[in-house]
């Protein structure tokens, strides 16, 4: 493991930039809405994808529903990334917020979103984290919040900066923050990442260029809007998510009372 | 309504544990209660070795066989019983829940639903671990797949509860399902 761990990253980014145009310019465009899990780019995805076709099943009544969250579980403050600690993170303040949504534009409502993100330097608070950058002890970067009766979710965090990885050799991520959340049904769960519109990075990255729909992975990224800048605050993005179809047709019995 | 199109995944990543487990989170029991079981299991890569860095989500019914809609999964409280939970692998690959045996309506299997992320992995997938001590001739799934496949999908009965290993590629590969009418 070691070894191949070590061949990786002699491996260059122009190869893998030549990898990433091949796969791309053998795409027909016949809409692939979701990331391919056999991208070779992405290296770690090699013995990590189901080979096997996923087998198409109706879902059970059990997975029309998923799990319930509420006040008990989410507190508002974890709204708010850059508060709990005795001093101000370092970085450039910024508002995220947006509607989780499903395919039919209803609003998914009442229901847990959870962030995490690298610091304004680029560093993970993980003990895994060995790119030498500075932690920030006022930054955790870790947030939830639950979606209101319109689906919004809203976030007060700081822009995480690019970071290095060992995919290949001068590897860097474009700046990202990761997303998990639920819908109605346990079918629509995402776990995601938005991106910053403009980054340099973006035709560079593996993880991101694994959507090979070029129209499907813009849906990753959000979209600056001076409507939600507040002066001499925050800069403000704004981020819709969509989950796939909900799975009940009726009216959901504590939906409104979240 | 117009069809708006799905945001797609990503992969959870490396960093995942600052932010996704949490104290109790693979404790949908107490490991005192009554009828408390164990539900563990490997995730396995093609090469047959451990995933350290998998997260294992669970979504089941109650012993009742009813779906629960009981808010408190993050704060577990007392016994109520959310019927969700979520597990990191540990450096040997496994993942270990204290649950209830899942009851079904008559008629049809208990299953655990489960959600699988991981580095590498560029999307959660989607699998069922049923459980074995029950008639799973009536399940459509299981009887649309040949003997090894359909193994894929079954717990193994132990003394303490049940054994489920996820192999994410390789001659042992799980099935891993696909809603119909999703994208």
């Amino acid at each position: 493991m070691k070894a191949a761990a070590e061949s990786a990253r002699a491996v260059s980014q122009r190869a893998i930039t030549a990898q990433i145009a091949r796969i791309a310019a053998d795409y027909q465009g016949e809409g692939e809405p979701q990331p391919r899990l056999d991208y070779p780019p992405y290296r770690s995805s090699r013995l990590r994808h189901p080979k096997s076709a996923f087998v198409c099943v109706d879902p059970d009544e059990l997975e029309c529903w998923a799990p319930c969250f509420g006040r008990r579980d989410v507190d508002p403050l974890d709204a708010d990334l850059t508060a709990g600690h005795s001093g101000e993170p370092i970085g450039e303040r910024i508002i995220v917020t947006g509607r989780l949504l499903d395919a039919t534009g209803k609003p998914v409502a009442g229901q847990l979103v959870e962030i995490w993100q690298a610091n304004a330097a680029g560093r993970y608070n993980h003990q895994l984290d060995q790119h030498p950058a500075p932690n920030d002890p006022n930054f955790t970067g870790v947030g939830r919040c639950l979606t209101g009766p319109d689906g919004r979710y809203r976030f007060l965090t700081i822009k995480p900066g690019p970071y290095p990885w060992r995919n290949h050799q001068n590897a860097w991520r474009p700046a990202h923050i990761h997303f998990s959340v639920f819908g109605t049904a346990f079918t629509q769960r995402l776990v995601t990442q938005m991106y910053f519109p403009g980054d340099p990075l973006f035709g560079l990255d593996p993880i991101y260029q694994s959507i090979v729909d070029p129209v499907a992975r813009q849906r990753l990224i959000a979209t600056y809007d001076h409507d939600l800048t507040e002066p001499e605050f925050a800069t403000g993005y704004r981020w819709d998510i969509v989950v796939a179809g909900s799975r009940r047709t009726w009216t959901e019995p504590n939906g409104d009372h979240g | 309504m117009a069809e708006l199109a799905c945001t797609p995944g990503q992969t959870v990543g490396p960093f995942f544990h600052c932010a996704l487990p949490y104290a109790g989170d693979n404790q949908l029991v107490g490991d005192a209660q009554a009828g408390a079981i164990r539900l563990h299991g490997t995730v396995y890569d093609g090469a047959g070795d451990a995933v350290p860095d998998a997260l294992i989500e669970l979504w089941q019914r109650g012993a009742d066989g009813r779906i629960v809609r009981q808010e408190g999964s993050l704060r577990r409280e007392g016994e109520t019983f959310t019927g969700w939970g979520r597990c990191a692998t540990d450096a040997a690959g496994n993942y270990s829940f204290s649950t209830l045996a899942p009851g079904a309506p008559a008629g049809r299997p208990a299953f655990f639903a489960i959600t699988v992320f991981a580095r590498g992995l560029l999307n959660r997938v989607f699998t069922r671990a049923y459980l074995p001590d029950v008639d799973l001739d009536a399940d459509r799934l299981l009887n649309a797949l040949d003997g090894a496949r359909r193994q894929t999908l079954i717990c193994a009965a132990e003394k303490s509860g049940y054994r489920f290993d996820i192999h994410l590629q390789g001659r042992s590969e799980t099935v891993f399902l696909a809603y119909r009418g999703d994208p």
